[in-house]
């Protein structure tokens, strides 16, 4: 039977197509019809191919099609096939579903745009490579989805290129992804190398016969490989490229910089688990850079001012947490935070981008503030995610992030520091995102005099995908309610196929949760996140909204730290002296010593010379009939010679 | 021999008929017919129906007429090629031709009936018939050459064509003579079964008489130093001919080539030093000289030289992977050439057009459209990925390199290095380069709006899924019966 | 090998011979005067009139290729009338396809107006 897995990433790249190539042609309103259009058929799509899956036993819950062979060449034969198990599946309904909701929406946002039908363009294209990455069957098909993803996000982060700061952001977020990118092909490399085959599932077949338990070879593959999650998704020390992708439009800064291909190194690990698993050194360091990436990007949100930089630091963190979860070899905890936080996320994103368009352009919180009365659909929503986020029992960020939480608590591989560390965080979490909301929808009306008779609230075309996200932001939980809280965890249970049963698998834990063993312990965690959540979320009322003054006297006292977490911790700078500055010096000494002087003179040389070879023989070419002959008949008289004399 | 073979089976040779039928009515109907879109259809029309005759046949390679008739995968593919080419051609001329007031409806029977010499070149294994079919495919030329006759320059194209042509053709069949000399047969089946005998005994005779063949095919797809006709005709033919001059008669003279190389003469083992030499020869000279040329269609005569020169290190490096690279190419090298064609038959149809590669400046901004086709085109013959040059160049040269030619692959992946220099000169006049004066707009027709997206879609599809291509080109290396 | 050629290579070198001896003989042994008649176009033939480069109506040279076409092809007639009943009805269907073809190069140029002199 034939799934046509094609069709899912087809439906957007005709799209594309469509848009791409009559740019400019068509007006808007068939632009957005084409476009939103095609991302729904995808979804669509994929939803009918998920019940399908659904109705396999779930041992047998993998679909392979081939496409077409690729690259035939010999032994190295690569094809454009696809694989449909649970975890692309989630990754599929994500990536589309979120991705169709900010389609529509930003058919309100952009809608003065000049840029219209070239942003949807581009956009359908993100949608058609990241559908490519995440159903690949093979490293190489994913790598191409890969650099799709980042060609596209460096076309939409300068989608304003006439702003310098746009053009430059692009550039950063595309220079910075190929560090990333290089240590991803070397991983691939050494995988290929090794093994003989880079579609997925030949090698995790072969992985155990060929590389031995935590070998040299294999930590340095799934290291490289980490390094390439890392530019993609932004961790230490790749990171810097996210914040300054806020110059993108909102719509983009959600769906590419929050809710999808961001979380691409986070799924690029999960599919890897088994050559991850076989690396006990490679997962350590995950989960240190994701813990240490949370906590360092949760506490530069606190102080950031503008909206969506803070949302982007927080993306970080929560990208972060998503790295601990592979570090501690709960996967499918991963993919589950993964999923909630795309829900979250991508409506904080697009509330700020609602608030954004009611302001015309401000971003700067300074100058916001009251907005609840104002825009009452966006608070609302913007408050159901921000309680997710932040982690408020009965909405979905809370079971994920707790998830988590206790994976890095009660695993093989974890340790009550990365737990302690995770906490703090997400301590700081609530505090900024609350610190956020009641900046920006309580307290007096701070914009000028201009902006504040413009406030209104959005077009039902954004607050329509607001409301369907804000649903899910609080019911996509329920799909991985812990046994503790009398859930069945039925996501976990439905990623098993792929992810093994790797620890604590259902039914384990069902016992131990029963036993009362670990159970006991587990609730009491749950119970202390909780209340210090809530404490924190109290701070930032007090400092935010009761006592204003507070806020100050204490940013006062403690200015060297609000200097230091306000500049960033000065990491855009040190990487400057230290990297980019000699560089560029490097880069001066190699352009006009090495390529101007040696490259360059010797391809000019090379260039005369052809160039003086064609001079010569072009009067050969007179048109003179009599000539041609004769050259025609030396050249018989030639061959034959050579010949009859050989 | 059995008897078998010695069926005369009309459906083997459905398509000619088919065509050559197609063709003799538009000469009749041309007369009486006023409306000559209705006859270019009719000609498009005898094409498809062709090429509808011949799919079935694919699969099932049948022989007739005493052996002279060949219905093999090779030949059917390289047909796919003729009416591909012929079809485009049809329907890209007939804005030109308007516009430059020469259309008639000779053009399109002239345009089928050397179709139809191209099809017999590829389906037969005797000596004769090939000639045969040569001679059926280039008198049409010869005219077609020379069809815009008010032009000085066209006319000079069709006579130096003519006398060039009916000097190889000379060459040609005096090999043919030289060989059934040795041999004392046509038939190359019957000359490699006994190659070994004939090789003992008459080997001078045989040998001129093969390398007399070469040359007389050379001077079909352009070999250096045989190519000195192509710049002066290329340039002077009406805009369309050249196009299908630069891709069908080339097409017929490598399916020759590869029919009389690789299969009949295959056991000829110092054929490989003329061949290296020339396929060296050709596709140097041809880089070299294209970079300084400022007229496109000069150009791109000078890149379909360099373009045979890849194909001839196919031939070269002989074998089945080889064979079906080169057909590969060619079905490739159908779309991206034709189309870039296209886009300057369709710049030519102004009437001021003289053709020259400045003249494409500030054509991406009148007409983004037909500039990016230009550079997807320009970007294919340069032999980029994900075109399907790229891939065609990829493949020839990898076989080069299987069968131990690395020198030869060298030079050629250097003589794409070369080439990508003249033709990126073309993208970046047409999307760089400031323009003197605004650019002059041209009018599409739906006719050349069909051909600039199938010859894309070619030259994309087979470049991104080249596999299904390549196992057809496979499938297509003949099985003599 | 030379053995089979040499009668030919005989034969080619007397041609040669023959050529060239008679030329060098005449100029050799011939007595030379210039006179007015000598030194005519057409010695001892017609007085030529007028010049040679006059203008003839293209439609002589397009009635006599066309008149070499259709006589060359007509003669392809002859063999196939000689061995007429061996081929029997196969034959007779492939000479109408012939000559069908050529009906269609006949009405060709009647249509096109070749042959009309005015």
């Amino acid at each position: 039977m034939s799934y046509y897995l094609l069709l899912i990433p087809l439906f957007p790249l005709l799209g594309f197509l469509i848009n791409g190539l009559l740019l400019g042609k068509l007006n808007k309103k068939i632009v957005s019809i084409v476009a939103c259009g095609a991302v729904g058929l995808s979804f669509l799509w994929g939803l009918k191919l998920f019940f399908n899956l659904l109705a396999l036993p779930a041992d047998s819950r993998i679909i392979e099609e081939i496409a077409f062979t690729w690259i035939p060449s010999g032994e190295f034969n690569v094809n454009v096939g696809f694989l449909f198990d649970p975890l692309s599946a989630v990754m599929v309904l994500v990536v589309s579903g979120v991705g169709f909701l900010i389609h529509l929406y930003s058919i309100g946002y952009m809608h003065d745009d000049s840029g219209y039908g070239r942003y949807f363009t581009y956009l359908n294209l993100f949608i058609f490579s990241m559908l490519t990455l995440v159903l690949a069957n093979n490293y190489l098909l994913m790598f191409v989805g890969w650099e799709g993803v980042g060609l596209c996000s460096y076309l939409l982060i300068g989608f304003w290129f006439e702003k310098q700061t746009a053009a430059d952001a692009g550039k950063k977020a595309f220079i910075v992804n190929r560090i990333g990118d290089f240590g991803f092909l070397l991983g691939l490399f050494i995988i290929f190398w090794s093994t003989g085959s880079l579609n997925f599932i030949t090698v995790f077949d072969k992985a155990p016969q060929v590389f031995a338990m935590g070998a040299g070879l294999i930590t340095a593959a799934t290291l490289l490989l980490f390094l390439g999650a890392t530019g993609k998704s932004a961790q230490i020390p790749l990171y810097v490229w996210l914040p300054d992708a806020m110059e993108g439009p909102t719509p983009v800064s959600a769906l590419i910089h929050a809710a999808t291909m961001v979380t691409a190194g986070v799924y690029m690990i999960a599919r890897s688990h088994v050559l991850f698993l076989m690396a006990p050194t490679t997962l350590m360091v995950v989960a240190i850079v994701g813990v240490a990436t949370a906590l360092f990007a949760a506490t530069i949100a606190l102080t950031q001012n503008d909206i969506k930089r803070v949302l982007a630091y927080s993306t970080i963190s929560q990208l972060g947490y998503m790295f601990v979860a592979c570090g501690v070899a709960a996967f499918s905890a991963g993919i589950f935070h993964l999923m909630t936080h795309a829900f979250f996320k991508a409506l904080l994103f697009l509330g700020a981008g609602s608030v954004i368009h009611s302001l015309s352009g401000q971003q700067d919180m300074r100058f916001m503030g009251g907005l609840k009365r104002h825009m009452p659909t966006t608070f609302w929503t913007f408050l159901v995610a921000t309680l997710a986020i932040a982690g408020i029992p009965g909405l979905s960020g809370f079971f994920s992030k707790d998830e988590i939480l206790w994976k890095s608590f009660s695993s093989d591989y974890g340790s009550i520091w990365i737990w302690a560390i995770g906490l703090f965080t997400a301590m700081l979490t609530a505090f900024y995102m609350f610190r956020l909301l009641f900046l920006t929808f309580y307290g007096g009306e701070r914009m000028d005099h201009h902006a504040k008779e413009h406030l209104h609230e959005s077009p039902k075309i954004m607050t329509v995908p607001l409301t369907i996200l804000g649903v899910l932001a609080i019911v996509g939980g329920y799909i991985g309610i812990p046994h503790i809280l009398g859930g069945g965890n039925n996501f976990e249970k439905f990623l098993e196929p792929v992810m093994g049963n790797v620890q604590h698998g259902g039914e384990e834990a069902m016992v131990m949760a029963s036993s009362g063993q670990n159970g006991g312990t587990e609730l009491m965690l749950m119970g202390i996140s909780v209340v210090l959540i809530l404490a924190s979320i109290y701070l930032a009322y007090v400092l935010y909204v009761k006592n204003i003054a507070l806020a100050g006297k204490i940013r006062q006292s403690l200015s060297g730290l609000h200097k230091i977490l306000y500049g960033k911790y000065y990491v855009d700078e040190l990487y400057g002296a230290v990297i980019i500055r000699p560089l560029i010096g490097l880069s001066l000494f190699l352009w006009k010593i090495v390529d101007v002087i040696l490259i360059d003179g010797l391809l000019n040389g090379l260039a005369t010379i052809i160039g003086d070879i064609s001079k010569i023989m072009r009067p050969v070419q007179s048109g003179l009939l009599r000539r041609y002959t004769t050259v025609f008949l030396l050249g018989v008289v030639l061959i034959l010679g050579y010949f009859v004399f050989r | 021999m059995d008897l078998k073979l010695a069926t005369i089976d009309l459906g083997l040779i459905a398509p000619e008929i088919i065509i050559a039928a197609v063709a003799m009515l538009i000469l009749l109907l041309g007369n009486v017919v006023r409306r000559r879109t209705i006859l270019a259809y009719f000609g498009l029309f005898g094409l498809v129906a062709a090429l509808l005759t011949a799919l079935p046949r694919w699969g099932n390679p049948a022989s007739g007429f005493y052996g002279m008739v060949q219905a093999d995968n090779f030949a059917i593919f390289f047909k796919i090629i003729f009416i591909i080419a012929a079809g485009l051609t049809i329907l890209m001329a007939r804005r030109y031709l308007i516009s430059h007031e020469i259309e008639s409806p000779e053009f399109y029977a002239l345009l089928l009936f050397s179709a139809v010499g191209m099809m017999v070149m590829a389906a037969t294994s005797d000596l004769v018939v090939i000639f045969l079919g040569l001679e059926i495919m280039s008198v049409p030329l010869y005219v077609m050459a020379a069809f815009a006759r008010h032009d000085v320059s066209s006319n000079e194209a069709g006579i130096k064509y003519f006398i060039m042509g009916a000097f190889a053709s000379g060459i040609l069949i005096y090999g043919i003579a030289l060989v059934y000399g040795a041999t004392g047969t046509t038939d190359l089946r019957r000359i490699l079964a006994d190659w070994g005998f004939f090789e003992m005994h008459s080997q001078l005779f045989l040998y001129s008489g093969a390398i007399l063949v070469l040359i007389g095919f050379g001077f079909k797809v352009a070999a250096v130093p045989f190519h000195m006709w192509v710049p002066d005709v290329y340039q002077g033919a009406p805009t369309p001919v050249t196009a299908f001059f630069s891709v069908a008669p080339k097409a017929a003279g490598f399916a020759a080539l590869l029919r009389i190389f690789t299969y009949g003469f295959a056991d000829m083992s110092q054929l490989w030093a003329i061949l290296w030499i020339l396929a060296v020869l050709t596709m140097t000279v041809g880089n070299i000289l294209a970079i300084f040329q400022d007229n496109i269609k000069r150009m791109l005569a000078y890149s379909s030289i360099a373009h045979a020169g890849y194909i001839l290190v196919a031939l070269t490096a002989g074998g089945d992977g080889a064979v079906s690279s080169a057909a590969y190419y060619l079905l490739a090298y159908t779309f991206f050439n034709l189309g870039a064609f296209a886009v300057i038959t369709l710049i030519d149809t102004r009437n001021s057009s003289t053709a020259q590669i400045d003249e494409m400046q500030g054509l991406s901004g009148r007409h983004p459209f037909l500039a990016a086709v230009l550079a997807l085109f320009m970007f294919a013959l340069a032999g980029f990925p994900p075109t399907a040059g790229f891939m065609g160049k990829f493949y020839i040269f990898s076989e080069a390199i299987k069968n131990g030619y690395i020198g030869l692959a060298i030079i050629g992946v250097m003589n794409s290095f070369v080439s990508v220099y003249y033709y990126l000169r073309v993208v970046v006049v047409s999307f760089f380069a400031r323009p003197n004066k605004e650019f002059e707009a041209v009018s599409y027709t739906p006719a050349i709006f069909i051909v600039l997206v199938i010859t894309a879609a070619g030259t994309l599809i087979l470049g991104i899924l080249p596999g299904y291509w390549l196992s057809l080109a496979r499938a297509g290396i003949f099985q003599f019966l | 090998m030379f053995e089979i050629f040499f009668p030919i290579l005989a034969l080619a070198a007397l041609a040669a011979i023959i050529a060239v001896g008679l030329a060098l003989l005449s100029v050799t042994l011939g007595r030379r005067t210039k006179e007015g008649a000598k030194m005519e176009s057409y010695e001892s033939g017609m007085v030529p009139t007028g010049d040679t480069r006059s203008r003839i109506p293209i439609k002589f040279y397009l009635v006599a290729i066309l008149f070499i076409l259709f006589d060359i092809e007509v003669v392809f007639l002859y063999p196939w009338a000689l061995i007429f009943r061996q081929l029997g009805i196969f034959g007779f269907i492939e000479m109408l396809t012939f000559i069908v073809i050529l009906l269609v190069g006949y009405f060709y140029i009647l249509g096109k107006g070749a042959l009309k002199w005015d």
